[in-house]
């Protein structure tokens, strides 16, 4: 293998950097990662099964993925919007939004929180005109909706923006010769070949929203059955020292994460394809 | 650049625009969402941390607990950073310059940390170091605190941050190819030579650009911190873990001040991920010119 590899590459270095990687990897991430597997794996079935189908824990997984996919269903249609603006047209300070796009990804999460918290509380700058009129967003599944539609923003806005500047403005030209109007083409043309990006974006912010911890919990009101997230479940079980509880929805957090991330590797070959 | 910007004015106007309301009414939409998710919550950072005027602000910037944890982050990130750089660089050779079997199922594994949920990031190493743990009981007979200790904190945040540098590498270095290394080594080049003299001129800023990612949120993780850290106060407290406490015990304005700390560092974090974008863009196009 060394021989053939070295006839058409003669960059040195391969073997030892692939070696520490996969140390390095091994040590930092998969270790640790098999130990959370190893302990459920101390649970039997039936106490694995109890932890994590208790009803609090169930009414936490409702929380948790029905306010994700809202503010991933949110995040999708102001993202491809945003995206849209972006690229197409031009306006003053347009350069600045585009790098405030990424202020998500770049403000810690506890910042993030506790803002979020104070802006949609009662004396807040939104919460006083909201509670009036009998919208409650601090402390309810709503304000979990809205620390999640803050952290997931930037990922469908850069799926698709690459995608929308790529794109060949000749087959909305085409698509406009052949008598549609502007709309028409937006459906049938340009959504068509949006959709895998689309899709990418909203999958990442999903898996995004489910594991966020940090932006959550200061606006969530944390109470149990009605405004209490998984991940939060997790650190209350340790904090109980619980610790097979909490290995056991860990678990199950871990599971999901990995079925999400295998969604998003199909979505991104998917619209690789697309592409082509 | 100049060609494909011209490309652009010269089909305005033509079929494949909107009218003048459509835009404007798509824009102000944006606009108005951005303003109300990003500007607004920037805004009060720093509106909330002023509060009580620059005094108080600078007091609450001068407490001892305070400072501790600021010299605590400090730490961590000043570990954090270097480990994980020289894993991306390593990491980033062997994956975009050598091929081999198994390719993208490494870059999956790479990327792991990503999708894994912070607080069972952090869950993971109580498991390992923890007094329940696998090494636990070792750990005890021996006197090392790893959990509810600086190290868990420095393992975590590795952990979260693992992905960032090597991730903003591998495809960059992938897009380069490697005939200029080829041509050095047929020069007479050694290995070390090669890649400081060819390869890192054409990769610094992709490092600058996974090193401030990765800088910025070894400074902010909360959740993974959180679990391992024990929340003690002056020892193992982050800047975010400092935040959470001075906002529990409703000192606001002090949680605010801490808070703007991180605020600040965002914002330099994003103007300087723009900037290395840019430079980035331009030794991208340079060396298409070039061939």
């Amino acid at each position: 293998m060394a021989g053939g590899r070295a006839k058409n590459n003669v960059l040195p270095g391969f073997t030892p950097a692939l070696g520490y990687t996969i140390f390095y990897l091994s040590l930092i991430v998969l270790i640790p990662l098999s130990a959370l597997f190893f302990k459920t794996a101390t649970l039997t079935w039936d106490d694995f099964v109890a932890a994590v189908t208790a009803p609090r824990v169930l009414a936490s997984y409702r929380v948790t993925f029905g306010a994700s996919l809202a503010a991933a269903v949110i995040n999708g249609f102001f993202g491809v919007l945003v995206a849209w603006v972006l690229v197409r047209y031009r306006f003053p300070g347009k350069k600045l939004i585009d790098a405030l796009v990424d202020l998500p990804f770049a403000l810690p999460t506890a910042v993030a929180g506790i803002t979020l918290a104070s802006i949609y509380s009662q004396n807040g700058w939104l919460g006083r005109y909201l509670e009036p009129r009998g919208i409650k967003v601090a402390f309810t599944p709503l304000g979990i909706a809205v620390a999640m539609v803050f952290i997931g923003l930037p990922f469908v806005v850069r799926t698709v923006q690459p995608v929308l500047e790529e794109l060949d403005q000749e087959i909305e030209e085409a698509a406009s010769c052949l008598g549609a109007n502007r709309w028409q083409t937006f459906r049938r043309v340009l959504l068509p070949t949006m959709l895998p990006a689309i899709l990418t974006g909203f999958a990442l912010s999903f898996a995004r929203a489910v594991g966020e911890y940090g932006s959550i919990i200061f606006i969530a009101g944390n109470m149990p059955m009605v405004s209490e997230i998984t991940p939060l479940l997790i650190i209350t079980k340790l904090e109980q020292y619980d610790y097979a509880g909490a290995t056991a929805i860990a678990t199950v957090m871990l599971v999901v994460s990995f079925f999400m991330l295998l969604c998003i590797n199909l979505l991104q070959k998917w619209s690789r394809r697309f592409a082509e | 650049m100049v060609g494909k910007g011209l490309h652009k004015k010269e089909r305005k106007g033509a079929t494949v625009t909107e009218p003048a309301w459509v835009r404007w009414l798509l824009i102000s939409v944006a606009l108005a969402f951005l303003a109300l998710f990003l500007v607004l919550p920037l805004a009060a950072v720093f509106a909330q941390a002023l509060e009580k005027g620059w005094e108080a602000y600078l007091a609450a910037l001068k407490e001892p607990d305070t400072i501790s944890a600021i010299r605590l982050t400090l730490i961590t990130a000043a570990v954090c950073v270097p480990l994980n750089l020289f894993f991306g660089i390593v990491a980033a050779w062997a994956i975009a310059k050598f091929s081999f079997p198994g390719k993208s199922f490494l870059i999956t594994l790479i990327d792991l940390p990503f999708s894994v949920s912070p607080v069972v990031s952090g869950l993971i190493y109580v498991l390992i170091f923890g007094l329940q743990g696998w090494l636990g009981p070792w750990l005890q007979e021996h006197d090392i605190k790893i959990i509810f200790a600086v190290p868990g904190i420095i393992l975590a945040t590795i952990f979260v941050t693992f992905p960032f540098i090597a991730r903003e590498l591998i495809p960059l270095m992938e897009s380069q190819g490697r005939e200029e290394e080829e041509a050095a080594l047929t020069l007479g080049a050694n290995g070390l030579q090669t890649f400081l003299r060819v390869t890192f001129p054409n990769i610094k800023w992709g490092i600058l650009y996974g090193v401030i990612l990765c800088n910025a949120r070894a400074m902010g993780e909360f959740g993974a911190v959180s679990v391992v850290s024990g929340h003690v106060r002056g020892s193992t407290n982050t800047i975010p873990l400092q935040v959470e406490i001075l906002y529990n015990e409703y000192s606001y304005a002090a949680a605010f001040a801490v808070a703007s700390l991180l605020a600040l560092l965002a914002l330099v974090t994003l103007a300087v991920k723009t900037v290395s974008e840019w430079k980035m863009q331009q030794t991208i196009s340079a060396a298409e010119t070039e061939r």
